[in-house]
C-alpha cells in the first residue's frame, strides 16, 4: 500500500491520473524564488521556453540573462555571479549542460565552490522524438562523480517545484534533472520532501525486494508493485529523489530488510542511481541487485511510451527484474 | 590612485624586478611550472597590485575591492609573487608552490588562498567568470572594476568569443580585459599555431573598445588603464604587447621557455642578470 505518512496522491492507480512535466515544476519553483529572494538569477542558452525559464524572464528581466547558444559561457558567467553573492540557475538541455560544458562546470563551479544551480532538462529517453542527441542518459554519472555537489532527480512536478525552491535556499553547487513530457503526479503539496532523504512510497507486510526508483519512472515502479502484490509478491518501493548525497542509512536499512534490490532510472545503468547504490552496498553489505535502465546503448526517436517499452524501462521490465532478483536470493 | 611621479615609477620598476627574482626562486624550487609568461607579465602585475587596484592585502574580501581575475592560470607564479610582495601572505610561503599542503596550487584555486577571485587553469574560462562578477557589481550598484587577464593562446578557445559577444551585448564598461600578447604558446609561435592578428580590429568589430600598449612599460600601461576607465558603454581590451621571459636574456622571446622552469645553474644566471638591474 501507499505510505500513508507521506500523503501521496491517492488517485495514482486510477485509469486517468493527473499529469504535469517536472520542467513545469522547475519553472514554478524558479518564479517563487524570484519573488522571495532578490539574489536569484536565471540564465539560459537560447532555451528559455522549453526549460520553463520564460516566466522568470518576463517577471524579472533585470535578473535574467540570455546567453545565446553558448553553454560554456553561461556556466562560467554563473560561476562569477555565484562568488559575488548571487544565486544563479542555469538552464539548458542536459546533453549540453552539464554535457557540453562539463569541464567548465567542474573547474569554475564545483572546484571553485560557486553557488550555482545547474538545471538539466530533457533528461532521459523519454525526451522522445528528438532522438538520442537530445536524450541525456549519462548526466547523473557525469555529475555525481564530482565532489562537492548535490544531485537531485524529482519524481513529479510537485516534487520538482519543492526541489527547486530548496536548491535556492542551500548554498552549494547543485544539479537538478528534469524531463520533458507530462508524467503522473505521485506526491501532493502536503508530502514531505528533504534533500538527501530516500522515502518509502509503497510497502506491505514482509517485502521480499526493494525497488529504488528515481525520477518519473517511480510511477512505473509503483504500478509494478501493485501488480506484483496481486501475484502474491510483496515489494517495497522507495523514491530516490536525491542521488547525492546518497541516503546510505535508508539504503542499508532497506537492503538488510529485503535482501534484494532493483534500481530503476531513465539513464544508462552505468554510473547512475544503480551504480551509486551498488558502490555503497558492495563495501558494507553486498546485496543482490538488478538494474533497470538503458543498457549500454543509445536510444532513438520515438514516442516516450514506445521507447520505454522497447528499451525495457517500464512496468513489465521492472516486474521481470523483481522476479529475477527474488529467484537469485 | 596616487599620482604617478618619477619616483613612484622608479619604485614600481624596481618592484617588478623584485617580482621577477621571486618568480625565478619559486620556479627553481618547485621544479615544474611556467617561466616565460610570468616574467613577461611582472610589470603589469606590479602596476596592478601597487598602483591600479583598490584593494587591501590585509582584508582580501573587502566588498568594495577591485577584482583581478586571472584567466590564464598557468602564469600564477607572477600573481603569487606580487601578492606576497604586496603583503597578502609571507614571502617565504612562495617556496611552497606546487608542493603538498600548500595554499599555492599549481594553478590558482580560489578557496585555497584568500585574495584569489576565481579558479583557473583550463583556458578560456576567466573572461566569462569576470563577466559574472561585473554583472553582479552592476546589479548591486557597486563601483568596483573587474580586470581580467587573459593570454593570446587562450583566444583559440571558443569560450573566449562567447564571452566577448556577451560582454559587448551587455555594455560592461566596468570590465577591462588585459591580454598578454606575447605571441608564444606551448607548441610554438601563436601565428604559426593559429593566427590571431589583426587582434585590435577583431575586438573593435565585436564592439569592444581596444587599446594597444607596450605591456613592459609600466607608465604606458597605467595610462591605458586610465583611458579605459573613461569609456562609458563598452568593455575595453588592453592589448599588452609583452616580451615573454622579460628580464632574463636567454629566455626572452623563446617559446621553449613557455612551459619549463630553469635548473639551478640557469636560475643562478637569471638572478645575476636581474639583480644587476636596479633603477635609480
Amino acid at each position: 500500500m501507499l505510505n500513508p505518512d507521506l500523503k501521496l496522491n491517492q488517485n495514482i492507480f486510477e485509469e486517468i491520473v493527473e499529469t504535469k512535466a517536472t520542467r513545469d515544476g522547475y519553472g514554478e519553483g524558479l518564479l517563487y524564488l524570484g519573488e522571495t529572494n532578490p539574489n536569484v538569477i536565471a540564465l539560459t542558452g537560447d532555451l528559455s521556453e522549453s526549460t520553463r525559464t520564460e516566466g522568470f524572464a518576463k517577471k524579472f528581466p533585470e535578473r535574467f540573462f540570455e546567453c545565446g547558444v553558448a553553454e560554456q559561457n553561461m556556466a562560467a558567467i554563473a560561476a562569477g555571479l555565484g562568488v559575488s553573492g548571487k544565486i544563479p540557475f542555469i538552464s539548458s538541455y542536459a546533453t549540453f549542460s552539464p554535457g557540453k560544458n562539463w569541464e567548465t562546470i567542474r573547474t569554475t563551479i564545483i572546484y571553485n565552490n560557486s553557488n550555482v544551480k545547474i538545471a538539466g532538462h530533457h533528461a532521459g529517453i523519454m525526451t522522445g522524438p528528438d532522438g538520442a542527441t537530445h536524450q541525456a542518459t549519462e548526466d547523473i554519472a557525469i555529475t555525481r562523480c564530482w565532489p562537492n555537489i548535490k544531485v537531485l532527480v524529482p519524481c513529479d512536478a510537485i516534487e520538482a517545484k519543492k526541489a527547486t525552491v530548496k536548491a535556492g535556499e542551500i548554498s552549494d553547487p547543485m544539479y537538478l534533472r528534469f524531463s520533458r513530457d507530462k508524467t503522473p503526479i505521485i506526491t501532493t503539496e502536503d508530502s514531505s520532501f528533504e534533500i538527501g532523504k530516500i522515502q518509502t512510497f509503497w510497502t506491505n507486510n514482509n517485502p521480499t525486494a526493494t525497488i529504488f526508483a528515481t525520477g518519473y519512472l517511480l510511477y512505473y515502479a509503483l504500478l509494478a508493485a501493485k501488480e506484483l502484490e496481486q501475484e502474491g509478491i510483496n515489494v517495497l518501493v522507495a523514491n530516490a529523489s536525491t542521488i547525492k548525497p546518497l541516503d546510505e542509512k535508508t539504503i542499508l536499512e532497506l537492503a538488510q530488510k529485503t535482501k534484494a534490490i532493483v534500481t530503476v532510472e531513465d539513464h544508462q545503468v552505468t554510473g547512475g542511481l544503480g551504480g551509486a547504490i551498488a558502490e555503497f552496498l558492495a563495501r558494507i553489505a553486498p546485496t543482490p541487485m538488478e538494474f533497470v535502465g538503458l543498457n549500454d546503448t543509445f536510444a532513438e526517436s520515438g514516442s516516450p511510451k514506445d521507447l520505454i517499452e522497447k528499451y525495457g524501462l517500464g512496468k513489465e521490465a521492472i516486474k521481470t527484474a523483481v522476479k529475477k532478483i527474488i529467484s537469485r536470493k | 590612485m596616487e599620482e604617478l611621479n618619477e619616483e613612484k615609477l622608479k619604485d614600481l620598476e624596481n618592484k617588478a624586478n623584485k617580482v621577477r627574482q621571486l618568480i625565478i626562486e619559486m620556479l627553481v624550487e618547485a621544479g615544474s611550472g611556467h617561466s616565460a609568461g610570468p616574467l613577461g607579465m611582472a610589470d603589469i602585475f606590479t602596476a596592478f597590485y601597487f598602483h591600479i587596484l583598490n584593494h587591501d592585502p590585509k582584508n582580501p574580501s573587502l566588498p568594495s575591492r577591485d577584482r583581478l581575475v586571472l584567466s590564464n592560470g598557468h602564469i600564477c607564479p607572477v600573481q603569487y609573487a606580487t601578492m606576497a610582495l604586496a603583503g597578502y601572505f609571507p614571502i617565504d610561503e612562495l617556496k611552497t608552490l606546487r608542493k603538498i599542503n600548500s595554499r599555492l596550487q599549481g594553478h590558482p584555486h580560489r578557496s585555497s588562498l584568500p585574495g584569489l577571485e576565481t579558479t583557473s587553469g583550463p583556458l578560456g574560462e576567466g573572461l566569462s567568470q569576470a563577466i559574472g562578477i561585473a554583472l553582479a557589481g552592476k546589479m548591486d550598484k557597486k563601483d568596483y572594476r573587474v580586470y581580467c587577464l587573459t593570454s593570446d593562446g587562450e583566444h583559440e578557445e571558443g569560450n573566449i568569443w562567447e564571452a566577448v559577444m556577451f560582454a559587448a551585448k551587455n555594455k560592461l564598461n566596468n570590465l577591462i580585459q588585459v591580454i598578454d600578447r606575447n605571441y608564444i604558446q606551448i607548441d610554438g609561435n601563436t601565428e604559426d599555431i593559429m593566427p590571431l592578428d589583426p587582434l585590435k580590429e577583431k575586438y573593435e568589430s565585436f564592439n569592444w573598445n581596444a587599446i594597444e600598449v607596450d605591456g613592459n612599460n609600466i607608465k604606458s600601461f597605467i595610462e591605458a588603464i586610465d583611458k579605459a576607465k573613461l569609456v562609458l558603454n563598452k568593455p575595453t581590451i588592453i592589448i599588452a604587447r609583452t616580451i615573454p621571459g622579460k628580464g632574463v636574456s636567454f629566455m626572452e622571446n623563446d617559446y621553449r621557455w613557455h612551459g619549463k622552469t630553469p635548473n639551478q645553474e640557469e636560475a643562478k644566471k637569471a638572478l645575476e642578470e636581474l639583480t644587476a638591474y636596479v633603477k635609480s
